[in-house]
């Protein structure tokens, strides 16, 4: 490993876990607003979202909404089969089935 | 709650040798026995295990194309392993392979990791109300350990409210089985790299929008929440053009606003309506 490396692991560890860390460090010390409390329940489904919406419509970087697209089936599939049949490990596999059957067949 | 187990802990039994009944929000008064503690503790970390299997198999394709691309990108072996064994955090890493291949400066790499990683902020502000009592022996590993999958996982076992005096080590036993997966596939993807040709055409990536349909899909329970999901994925395409992956904060933020303003709305209609 060369020193660049090295500052470059080191870095990334201390942002990473200094952004992990800095509110259970303080834990102690903060005292949520309520109007703060009751907007955590947002957080997950908000922040999960806006990751996944485009990489399912422009999975290289360009607009792709058309059936040709393997990530979009593959979204819609795993979509229907999670509020279908509300099982994760089911939804994942099927969603990645679609994919590799749409790079197969198409 | 799709994927996560219903299943009760062992009936912890109480030193007078009655067991607690089924369903029961079991006290910390109610482990004064050392084994039924420590049956408990093992049931948590167990099922937090289990529950995150299915997320594993959505991050094997990540970790092997992360390998991959490492091998690749003229990052030593050893810096590509000691990058997922120290910071731990999937979608950085590949940015950050991908900018080391196109060799740009350590500080602009840094810089790009705190970025898209600041959404582990929100994730750990929604986890403090629950882990605020605990050690920091035990707060700094599961800061350093939580991942999007260990967080959407614990965060439905933690709302579940239950009076159980051990539900961090269901979170610590869902770190460790996503913390061996990711260095494991890791490592093979990097083993594999040289030898698969264009292992990145293979469009492996799709394994993360498709376990993160799955993640979401449980949380969407309440119209407020459907708000908030509708106006979050709206802001990521319309914010699209913003540099180092900024467009996911905002457009959480906007989703988190919207779903607030929807659950206010919801609020006062209630209240106009019992008038």
């Amino acid at each position: 490993m060369t020193t660049t490396e090295a500052w470059m692991i080191g870095g990334m560890m201390a942002v990473t876990f200094g952004i992990r860390y800095f509110l259970f460090a303080m834990a102690d010390r903060i005292r949520l607003a309520p109007w703060l409390e009751s907007s955590l329940k947002f957080i997950p489904p908000a922040v999960l979202t806006a990751i996944t919406l485009p990489a399912v419509l422009l999975p290289k970087g360009d607009w792709h909404l058309s059936p040709s697209n393997p990530y979009l089936i593959a979204a819609l599939v795993s979509l229907a089969a999670g509020i279908l049949g509300r099982n994760l490990l089911l939804t994942i596999a099927l969603g990645l089935a679609a994919f590799f059957a749409h790079r197969l067949l198409l | 709650m799709a994927g996560i187990s219903e299943s009760k802990p062992p009936s912890p039994v109480s030193r007078n040798g009655q067991a607690t009944s089924e369903g029961e929000p079991v006290s910390a008064a109610g482990l004064s026995s050392p084994t039924a503690a420590e049956a408990l503790k093992r049931h948590e970390f167990l099922t937090g295990m289990r529950d995150t299997l299915p997320l594993l198999l959505g991050a094997l394709p990540f970790a092997l194309i992360y390998g991959a691309i490492a091998a690749s990108s003229g990052l030593s072996m050893a810096a590509a392993i000691a990058m997922s064994a120290f910071v731990f955090a999937g979608s950085s890493q590949f940015i950050a392979v991908g900018l080391v291949a196109a060799q740009t400066p350590v500080a602009i790499i840094v810089l790009t990791t705190l970025i898209v990683n600041l959404r582990h902020m929100l994730y750990s502000a929604t986890l403090l109300p629950y882990l605020k009592e605990l050690p920091q022996r035990w707060r700094i590993p599961l800061a350093f350990w939580l991942t999007d999958e260990t967080f959407a996982v614990t965060v439905h076992r933690f709302q579940r409210n239950d009076a159980s005096p051990y539900q961090h080590w269901y979170q610590l036993g869902s770190s460790i089985a996503m913390y061996l997966n990711w260095q494991l596939w890791c490592f093979l993807g990097l083993l594999l790299g040289n030898r698969i040709p264009d292992a990145q055409g293979w469009g492996l990536d799709v394994a993360m929008p498709v376990t993160f349909i799955g993640m979401i899909i449980p949380f969407v329970r309440t119209l407020p929440v459907v708000v908030c999901v509708l106006t979050a994925g709206a802001a990521s395409l319309l914010t699209l053009t913003l540099p180092y992956k900024l467009g996911i904060v905002v457009s959480a933020g906007a989703g988190i606003a919207s779903g607030l303003l929807a659950q206010r709305l919801a609020a006062t209609r209630d209240e106009t309506c019992r008038q």
